[in-house]
């Protein structure tokens, strides 16, 4: 391997033209350009949530628990929002990462590769269909269909919309963590047959065990992806704010909410001038779901590397 | 040999013990599985049953010529998406133009030039991150780079096409990473062995032997471009336009902008008409991209 390597430098040592070494240049650039973004992304939400924290204390944003940026008076608390997404985010694990595992876990231990061939690309396309689209069907036809059940839901509400961030990040944990399990070697499983155990005990009692960093990676990367969701929330959920009340439970799922990401939406499509704190809020929100799900992403991937285990 | 019965019977008991418990959970795995497919085959067959008013005795079907080749209208029947499917088209080739060479182009630096260094490495990690961001994110991104600093007009084509064009570029990247890295070694040395340069390599061999991969990612990303929604209406792309843009420098709606648009109208008529068709035109659409990709694919995995 290293003396392809070396062959490779030599050859591109010999002739360092001018014009081969500007169009390294140029490709160069289109690679630094991803780190740009990323500059460019924390720059501009920064300036903006400056500005916004000069108007209003970061104590009354990250701890106000009212949240009418457009209705006098004007509060700006972020924790109701906070609320929507968590109540969302929760509910939806509750539905993808039981599933996601155990799709993932008849994938690889289960499935003929036939059956494979087919079942993988047909879970791709759930994460392959728009999330506006996702936010019709909750709408139209999966709220009617938890009414038909006998349950009071309104129109917007949290738990329809919740169902399909669900179904949404399904293949998240499922191919993740499939790929996890798939690299578990081959002589895990023998030694654990060899030893009696009937497939159940191996899949359960060596293969998850060996896959587990990946498989909370997996869970990780997936939570990140609901709380950064926003057609599903936007359509299906309505827009009403409102704090995290246990004691109403289970109401609070079958009524409106609104999440970081939904309010959002609102601010960025009503007609609030550049200057107010209402428009910089917007990128005040902004920087708090860009940090906390590019934490998410690097913890994530902290963690399948830190905890891969070694074969 | 009495010994040896003993145990059969014995691994027989267990067997068939233990076989209920693993019969349980693999079907518990299997219905895991099937759950979410199910769930949204369903949905689909719903969406266009009604879509083509299958359902709905005595209407003339929602998504039909007239749907395609009409603007929007408060009346259901005369509610159409061409100007959405066009601003949608018109949107995706800034993209392709945008974002598919400087997407190769990293990934050829990354494969072919770049050397062994933390740099790359905080490069690769940061492209990697980058897939993860959300898209309301860049839509904040769009609104502040290109319309509040660079002074492009808001809700235009080129500026909607700019920002998604940023949120899929570590995608076009990652893909085309992936089919570079896979042309064999033993093809970049015969052409050094030849007195080939690096770019002359990369140009002659490297590139035309992974085109059909990076061709394949890159129409995959540009189908999920075409159902992006939030970040257009962060850089205010229309919610309603009656005519088609004519330029890329004009204000311009999209299909999921459009979609999104109808979901406020209460009536049933668009709730289960008009954006039932909506929705169905945007699938066709991206079903049709991706397999137009699934094609080249295949056709060249074949040589």
């Amino acid at each position: 391997m290293s003396g392809e390597t070396d062959s490779l430098d030599l050859a591109g040592g010999i002739t360092r033209s001018p014009k081969e070494r500007t169009i390294e240049g140029v490709l160069f650039l289109c690679a630094a350009l991803s780190v740009f973004v990323t500059g460019a992304i924390v720059f501009t939400l920064t300036v903006d949530a400056i500005g916004f924290f000069t108007q209003i204390s970061p104590a009354a944003f990250f701890l106000g628990d009212e949240w009418t940026p457009a209705i006098e008076p004007l509060s700006f608390g972020v924790l109701p929002l906070v609320s929507g997404t968590l109540l969302v985010t929760v509910l939806s694990a509750f539905i993808a990462l039981p599933t996601g595992v155990g799709a993932a876990i008849y994938l690889s231990e289960y499935a003929s590769p036939r059956v494979r061939s087919v079942i993988k690309p047909a879970l791709e396309v759930l994460a392959g269909i728009p999330t506006v689209v996702y936010g019709y069907f909750a709408l139209v036809y999966i709220t009617p269909a938890i009414g038909m059940l006998g349950l009071p839901v309104s129109t917007f509400n949290v738990l329809s919309a919740s169902i399909m961030v669900g179904v949404m990040i399904i293949p998240m944990v499922s191919s993740l963590s499939e790929d996890a399990m798939s690299a578990v070697p081959d002589e895990l499983r023998n030694a654990g047959y060899g030893l009696g155990a009937t497939k159940f005990e191996v899949s359960t009692g060596i293969v998850v065990p060996a896959a587990i960093s990946g498989i909370f990676s997996s869970f990780i990367l997936a939570l990140s992806r609901a709380i950064g969701e926003t057609m599903i929330v936007t359509v299906a959920m309505g827009q009403r704010p409102r704090m995290l009340d246990l004691s109403s439970f289970p109401e609070i799922l079958f009524s409106s909410g609104q999440t970081m990401t939904a309010a959002m939406v609102q601010l960025g499509t009503s007609d609030v001038s550049g200057g107010t704190a209402a428009y910089s809020s917007l990128f005040a929100i902004g920087l708090t779901l860009f940090v906390l799900t590019f934490v998410m992403n690097l913890v994530a991937n902290w963690v399948a590397a830190r905890y891969q285990e070694e074969y | 040999m009495g010994e040896s019965e003993t145990q059969r019977e014995w691994t027989k008991g267990a067997g068939s013990q233990i076989d209920w418990r693993g019969r349980a959970f693999e079907g518990i795995c299997l219905g895991s599985t099937l759950f979410g497919i199910l769930m949204v085959l369903v949905l689909l067959v719903y969406v266009t049953l009604d879509a083509f008013a299958i359902t709905q005795p005595g209407t003339a079907p929602w998504l039909d010529w007239g749907f395609l080749t009409s603007a929007h209208s408060r009346f259901p029947e005369e509610a159409g998406i061409y100007p959405a499917l066009i601003g949608s088209i018109m949107m995706v080739i800034v993209i392709a133009l945008s974002a598919f060479p400087v997407g190769v182009g990293a990934a050829i630096y990354l494969e072919e030039y770049a050397p062994d260094n933390r740099l790359i490495d905080l490069i690769e990690i940061n492209i990697g991150n980058l897939a993860g961001v959300p898209s309301v994110v860049y839509g904040l991104l769009g609104l502040a780079l290109f319309i509040r600093t660079l002074r492009m007009p808001s809700g235009s084509v080129i500026v909607g096409g700019f920002t998604v064009g940023l949120l899929i570029l570590p995608i076009v990247i990652i893909s085309a990473q992936e089919a570079v890295a896979g042309v064999p070694d033993s093809q970049r040395r015969a052409s050094y062995a030849m007195g080939a340069t690096r770019w002359q390599t990369v140009r002659n061999v490297v590139l035309p032997a992974s085109l059909p991969g990076i061709m394949t990612g890159t129409i995959l990303a540009l189908g999920r471009a075409i159902g992006e929604t939030a970040p257009l209406l962060m850089i205010g792309a229309a919610a309603t336009i009656f005519s088609a843009p004519s330029g890329p420098f004009d204000r311009f709606s999209a299909m999921p902008r459009q979609i999104f648009a109808w979901a406020g109208q209460p009536s049933d008529e668009f709730q289960y008409g008009v954006l039932a068709a909506g929705v169905v035109t945007l699938l066709a659409v991206m079903l049709s991209m991706n397999a137009a990709a699934i094609l080249i694919r295949n056709r060249y995995q074949r040589q």
